[in-house]
């Protein structure tokens, strides 16, 4: 950044309104803004397709130091809808860098915003919560405020969104087994990280990335092991058909496994409601309590919604799927971060046991799904 | 699990002396440990020899001893006190290395005492070099490749492995030596036959070098339960090679992608559970290889450190209070962040900012000294700076440094980039600065790389801040814009007035004509997603700030800065006492300091803390900001030593109220002119003195006054230049040795001053408030005058002084405080010689003595100072209590005595050919800290301080004496008493044959340069064959062989005693060891005191 940048505004749905220089493309692009508070990973957060219609906000302040590289890359492409930094790196430096963030938000037509006091923006979201916002740069950054204001008016709001459509695959993949296979699980593709099918296939299944247009009778058809719900963007309350077949596949007691938007969606199929957090939870520091060791995990975390339930005690499943408890909890203002069926083989939570970014502290969890699916198999006399 | 039921009073340990290495941090952590176990209700016994010290406050345990940090001592509180626990994890490495010597003898066991913080087993584990890499290997992380090599052959076979450079280090011997760099065969060969040959058991250690690597740093805290958390990485500027200390660093780590960071947090939280440290925290550093990211673990240190104090005011997560909490039995998610009060303890901060850390040196100290930066650390304080970016950060934590050139400038540079890179190759105080004027020169980021192996991103950085230079001199006009630009860069206003060929003050002007103006953000461990309720503020020229508004009445305190050698822990004593009073007094208390290692920056100390430089724009940028949120009464320069009162014209100019001694009386006492005519109005001497500027008008001026003369340049801080000068011949020298320095000059006189030869220094510590003197208390110099009082060992009360003698002084001290017109504390040095009174000079601030005199005789000087400058009378604060009744000029008979002994660093400084360098003590300070000893005379008390400043002295063995002309009639009664205390004695040849004459059997030595196969001294200390060593210098031609015997003894960790004096204490010291020490708290003093006073 130089005083010759090309100017660039924020302008958000309240009227409020922060100057600075373009980063990456030059344009203009609107979405919910959200503010993300990890120090490290920014690769892994942009290519998270769980920020699909979303404007990130870091707040770490200096973004770009490491370059992009393909290992790093948490699916195909960068799927925020804005990117907004105070200080651009200038070069790029690590043995593992192939390219420049800067290349790759240009490339991919990304419209970010340098320069600004993201510490301001971050607590005016904070004590207003999440809402509409719109980046304007290069020659969009003289119109004049009204007009700004207006187009972000006119942007979609993330409540009542389903973005699964945008983000999932278009075809059915498999990523085989490492190691001696033990079965496969059906991967229902809602915006799904690369990190979290290695994981699984690293545990010894055929993960079956399934697009999340595929119907209940499909998947039962694979016969597989287990089905796994992924994260993803949009509003859980506006999945139905998602909830749908969830509820058809766990009557036929195929264990189930859900993380983020897959923990909502196994709360709304369990009969409970989700709402839409004041701020959310965005960072990799985010302390759950799991509440059968008493241990503490400090945990990835990206999401603007959470199952509505009671954290104490066992809970009967208005939807009869037996008892059901919160497993997890958040210690810092106690959101439901996981859910425990008694009677049936499924658990979720809502934080990235695949990390990336963020602490391996959760990785136990595909151990413990593992372990779920073998014990499963066994009690039910079927075959891996 | 909540705190235990089981422990209801607890041992802490303490970290002693400040030395090079272990300083005021761990009064940091300990000052916190404290505060939390009383909180919980637990009975605290404190040990801590260091009484500059804010733990030793009688005020922070319930039985505080400022005992020797020995084992024995430790052991006799422990039978005094009784204690369930023993907390050692928050001393350094002096508490633990006691801790696990009272471990090894059996006293805990004996007395039923458990250690508590970290398992013995673990710290052994961290602490054991195979044990620790067996571990680090089974953690799945990796070490250093290493080779044991016995022949040259099988060095040659290790080095195929190893590849060049590698290290060779010669098992068992002294210090290091024969270790070096190997860079190619003929060096291999070279270097390891050397070693093979000098190694007792023939046998060399052949180590892959890791020099250069990026270099890393975290901070982890584990529960009982296996919570474990990454409190803060930090990522050094400075590669591998440079001792942590000793680098420049930042926190977060900047060039780190999330997966290579996961894999470090993994291998901490592997290693930390191995070694099984389960109830505190622990630092891990690590090594990455630039080029392929391999990962080496250097090394663990099981308790709190220098880094974890540092990690704590970066991210406002209190490490050592966490873990004195841990240490009781609670767990992370059990303890409240404090600063969002809302969320648990158990997570990781994040920072929406960035922190640099910048070493503070002390080389022009040690002109002797080897300036090049290596594994082991020589710096003497540091400075931490918070800015919204690495730019900033770095330029705030430079100007922090306060020296002259420490920080970026853009005025002449005659060096050729060849020069400037081949200066940034070796690692030195300044490097820094050396590689941006390389790259503003035109060297490419790549040549200073290959240069300084510093990461690429932080030599863009300093690129980046040339070129913001570049712009802000190129516009046309100073637009709005290009200031704003320039302070988003960190940029300061003296900065942009070099690059527009303004003054700093035109700069500040036309910045406020725009209002351009910082904002305050705040620490608050979670950038933002919760509010945060402590008022942790750094400056950043950004949209919103954050400080809140207030109604109370608002004081600002100045702290000191960097810690160094002549200003240290004891101006914090002082800053923090006067929080503590104001806030008691209803003031709304703010701080403004940027040394990371101090109480005063604990966001708990004060109201607000704003974590800034100590310049003049970064302070009235504060008292902007808080003017505009309330009602200032004023800023309190006196207690922060001469970085605060530094300050105090500047504020004044701009309109800001001082409290307490004005800045013209400041003047008074500092202008040499003006200060004569206060003695003299008062009938008061100073010693003869005149002012020169060349050569010949110093002789002139010193054949005039007299020899011995004292010289120093004027306009020179810290002592520079200070020397003794007894002859014509020595002051030509003088002027030789100085030449080129540029210190003398007409603008710059030298000060001649007849030098007191023999005198009795007197230092007092006052309180004045316009009417009525108070007498903090009248320390007596161990050393005469001539040894700079910080150096020098000093009783209270006077030891050797009348009444009359003390009467005068008071009369003095009174004098000038009204001469002066002080308002607060006041210090003045006086000298006896003769039967004569002198003052040698009045310094209107707390001194370095403040905490010693306050702690000796319970009397709180800094909180009374802080009182009387807003505005308080003494008769009021001792109607109040707050002040004894009867002053520190009048000590009871039977009080007891405190001796404050000085700590001195001559060990870590080497010269270039690897010697120690010289330990003559001079009028330029060179120590680092100070010890208390304290009990019912001078002898015990003496012995107790040389037991907690060095370990004590040995009660049999032999003295080695060798002692000048001058002092050969006063050697004869200390010799004859080692003599009949049992000890053997070994004397050069003129000394020997004195005490031969009187009776006295010594064995004659040679010296250094002895005749073939005689031993000399030398030899003796290398063989552990001397306990003692007595050698005072005499004329400049002795000194050379008199070098070679104190670099000996200091290097063989032997008691040295270079004047008559010390040799006087010591030897009736000796006595009182035999029978080992009792102990007594402050409390028991104070008791001991009011029932003393009641009864006169």
């Amino acid at each position: 950044m130089s005083l010759t940048t090309p100017n660039a505004v924020l302008v958000l749905e309240d009227g409020s309104t922060y100057e600075g220089r373009a980063y990456g493309a030059e344009g203009t692009t609107f979405g919910e803004i959200v503010f993300a508070t990890g120090m490290s990973g920014y690769q892994e957060t942009l290519t998270d397709p769980s920020y699909a219609g979303q404007i990130v906000l870091m707040t770490a302040p200096h973004i770009g130091n490491t370059g992009m590289n393909d290992l790093d890359m948490e699916s195909r492409r960068i799927w925020v809808s804005g990117y907004v930094v105070r200080d651009a790196s200038r070069i790029v430096s690590n043995f593992r860098a192939e390219r420049s963030l800067d290349n790759d938000l240009d490339h991919e037509g990304i419209v970010g915003i340098q320069g600004i006091d993201t510490r301001a923006v971050t607590r005016h979201i904070r004590s207003k919560g999440s809402m509409r916002a719109g980046i304007f740069s290069g020659a969009a950054a003289d119109l004049s405020h009204e007009d700004q204001l207006k187009k972000v008016l006119e942007a979609n709001q993330m409540a009542g969104q389903n973005l699964s459509a945008q983000v999932s695959t278009q075809e059915e993949y498999v990523v085989p087994a490492v190691g001696e296979k033990i079965g496969s699980v059906a991967i229902l593709d809602l915006g799904v990280k690369t990190s979290t099918v290695n994981y699984i296939a690293e545990r010894g299944f055929d993960a079956h990335v399934l697009p999340q247009t595929v119907t209940a009778e499909q998947i039962l058809s694979m016969k597989p092991s287990a089905l796994f719900f992924s994260n993803g963007p949009g509003d859980p309350a506006a999945s139905d058909k998602h909830v749908e077949l969830l509820r058809s596949v766990l009557k036929e007691g195929i264990p189930f496994f859900g993380i983020c938007f897959g923990n909502q969606l196994l709360g709304r199929a369990l009969g409970f409601t989700t709402y839409k957090l004041p701020f959310g939870h965005r960072g990799i520091n985010q302390p759950v309590l799991d509440k059968a060791t008493g241990r503490v995990e400090i945990t990835s975390q990206n999401h603007g919604f959470a199952v509505d339930a009671p954290i104490d005690g066992v809970l009967e499943s208005p939807a009869g799927f037996g008892r059901v408890e919160v497993s997890h909890y958040s210690l810092n203002d106690q959101v439901v971060e996981g859910l425990r069926c008694l009677d049936i083989d499924a658990f979720s939570v809502q934080y990235h046991p695949e990390a990336a970014a963020g602490p391996h502290d959760s990785n136990y969890l595909f151990d413990r799904f593992r372990d779920m699916v073998l014990a499963s198999a066994t009690t039910s006399g079927a075959s891996l | 699990m909540p705190r235990r039921s089981d422990i209801n009073s607890v041992l802490v340990i303490g970290s002693g002396p400040i030395v090079i290495g272990q300083a005021c941090e761990f009064d940091y952590s300990g000052t916190q440990a404290c505060r939390v176990l009383r909180e919980e209700g637990i009975r605290v016994i404190l040990v801590n020899s260091n009484p500059a010290t804010i733990m030793t406050d009688p005020d922070f345990a319930d039985a505080t001893y400022v005992e020797p940090i020995t084992p024995e001592v430790i052991e006799s509180i422990i039978i005094k006190e009784k204690p369930d626990a023993i907390l050692p994890t928050l001393g350094g490495q002096t508490a633990l290395n006691a801790a696990i010597a009272l471990h090894e003898n059996g006293a805990l066991e004996r007395h039923g005492v458990e250690l508590i913080g970290a398992k013995v087993e673990a710290i052994r584990k961290g602490e054991d070099r195979q044990i620790f890499k067996d571990l680090v290997i089974a953690s799945g992380a990796d070490v250093a490749k290493s080779y044991i090599a016995h022949t040259l052959e099988e060095c040659l076979e290790a080095a195929k492995d190893l590849g060049y450079p590698l290290v060779v280090r010669p098992s068992f011997t002294m210090g290091g030596l024969g270790s070096g760099f190997a860079y190619n065969e003929e060096d291999l060969i070279r270097i390891a036959g050397d070693g093979i040959h000098s190694s007792p058991t023939s046998e060399v250690l052949l180590e892959e070098s890791i020099l250069g690597w990026k270099e890393y740093e975290l901070e982890l805290m584990r529960d009982t339960a296996d919570n474990t958390v990454v409190v803060c990485s930090i990522e050094n500027v400075d590669p591998v090679g440079v001792h942590t200390g000793d680098s420049i660093t930042v926190a977060p780590a900047l060039t780190l992608t999330d997966r290579e960071y996961q894999n470090l947090r993994n291998i901490g939280i592997e290693i930390i559970r191995l070694v099984g440290v389960d109830t505190g925290g622990c630092n891990i550093q690590f090594a990455i290889d630039p080029k392929d990211g391999r990962v080496i673990v250097i090394e663990m240190n099981p308790r709190v450190s220098r880094s974890s104090a540092l990690a704590s005011k970066a991210t406002g997560f209190p490490i050592a209070k966490i873990a004195a909490k841990l240490a009781i039995g609670y767990r992370l998610d059990e303890i409240p962040n404090d600063i969002t009060k809302v969320t648990p303890a158990s997570f990781e901060p994040t920072l929406d900012y960035v922190v640099v850390k910048v070493p503070r040196f002390a080389f022009e100290k040690f002109p002797a000294a080897d300036a090049t930066l290596t594994t082991t650390m020589k710096s003497v304080g540091e400075a931490m700076a918070i800015g919204r970016n690495y730019a900033t950060a770095l330029q705030k934590a430079l100007r922090s440094l306060e020296k002259r050139g420490s920080s970026f400038h853009w005025g002449e540079e005659t060096r050729t980039v060849e020069e400037l890179l081949t200066i940034s190759k070796i690692p030195t105080d300044g490097r820094i600065v050396t590689v941006q004027q390389a790259l503003r020169k035109g060297a490419t980021l790549e040549q200073v790389f290959e240069a300084t192996k510093i990461d690429p991103w932080f030599i863009d950085q300093i690129v980046l801040i040339n070129e913001v230079a570049a712009e802000v001199q190129a516009a046309p006009a100073m637009e709005p814009c290009v200031i704003r630009y320039a302070k988003d860069f960190g940029f300061s206003d003296a900065q942009i007035a070099q690059l527009r060929g303004l003054s700093e003050q035109e700069v500040r002007d036309l910045r406020y004509a725009h209002n351009i103006r910082p904002v305050f953000k705040t620490v608050d461990t979670c950038a933002g997603e919760f509010p945060a309720l402590t008022p942790y503020h750094y400056s950043s020229y950004d949209l919103e700030t954050e400080v809140m508004p207030s109604d109370r009445k608002k004081v600002v305190i100045l702290g000191s800065g960097p810690n160094r050698i002549g200003q240290g822990v004891e101006f914090d004593y002082s800053c923090v006492h006067s929080s503590f009073a104001l806030s008691d007094a209803g003031y709304e208390t703010i701080m403004i300091n940027c040394n990371p290692e101090t109480v005063s920056t604990d966001y708990d100390t004060s109201d607000r803390l704003y974590f800034e430089p100590l310049t003049l724009e970064d302070v009235l940028e504060v008292i902007h900001a808080e003017s505009a949120s309330g009602e200032l009464v004023g800023v309190v320069v006196q207690l922060g030593g001469q970085t605060a009162l530094g300050l105090a014209k500047g504020l004044k100019a701009a309109g800001v109220p001082i409290l307490g001694t004005t800045p013209e009386a400041i003047d008074l006492a500092e202008e040499r002119g003006e200060f004569s005519r206060i003695l003299e109005e008062a009938n008061l001497l100073a010693p003869r003195n005149g002012t020169a500027t060349d050569v010949e008008g110093a002789v002139k001026v010193a054949e005039e006054i007299g020899y011995p003369v004292l010289v120093r340049p004027s306009y020179v801080l810290g002592g520079r230049g200070m020397e003794i000068v007894f002859d014509t011949a020595t002051l030509r020298d003088y002027f030789v040795r100085i030449d080129g320095q540029a210190i003398v000059g007409p603008d710059s006189p030298l000060l001649v001053d007849r030098f007191l030869d023999d005198a009795i220094e007197i230092d007092v510590d006052a309180l004045f408030d316009g009417e009525q003197l108070y007498v903090g208390g009248v320390m007596e110099h161990i050393e005469e005058a001539g040894v700079h009082s910080g150096d020098s060992a000093c009783t209270l009360p006077p030891i050797s002084l009348g009444k009359k003698d003390v009467d005068r002084v008071r009369e003095a001290t009174l004098a000038i405080a009204q001469g002066i017109g002080v308002k607060g504390l006041l210090n003045v040095q006086f000298a006896i010689g003769a039967g004569v009174l002198y003052v040698l000079e009045a310094n209107p601030r707390a001194s370095r003595t403040v905490p010693f005199v306050s702690k000796a005789l319970g009397i709180p000087l800094a909180k009374a100072a802080s009182r009387i400058m807003v505005g308080e009378s003494i008769r009021d604060l001792i109607t109040e209590g707050l002040l004894p009744a009867q002053d520190g000029s009048v000590v009871p008979m039977d009080a007891p005595i405190a001796v404050k002994e000085a700590v001195l660093p001559f060990k870590r400084f080497r010269t270039l050919e690897g010697k120690v360098v010289d330990s003559l003590l001079g009028p330029e300070m060179r120590s680092t800290g100070e010890v208390m000893g304290m009990d019912v005379n001078f002898p015990i008390a003496f012995a107790k301080a040389q037991a907690g400043a060095y370990g004590g002295l040995p009660s049999s063995g032999t003295v080695f004496i060798s002692v000048a002309d001058r002092d050969k009639r006063n050697i004869i009664l200390p010799a004859l008493r080692f003599s009949q205390l049992g000890f053997k004695i070994v004397a050069t040849e003129g000394t020997a044959e004195i005490l031969q004459r009187n009776g006295i059997p010594a064995r004659v030595i040679g010296k250094v340069s002895a005749h073939l196969g005689d031993d000399t001294i030398v030899e003796l200390l290398n063989r552990d064959e001397v306990d003692i060593v007595i050698n005072t210098p005499s004329g400049s031609a002795a000194r050379a062989d008199g070098y070679e015997i104190r670099a000996s003894a200091i290097a063989a960790d032997k008691p040295l005693f270079t004047n008559m004096a010390q040799v006087s204490a010591a030897v009736a010291s000796i006595d009182t060891i035999r029978e080992g020490f009792d102990v007594c708290s402050l409390q028991e003093y104070a008791i001991k005191r009011r029932e003393a006073l009641a009864k006169a």
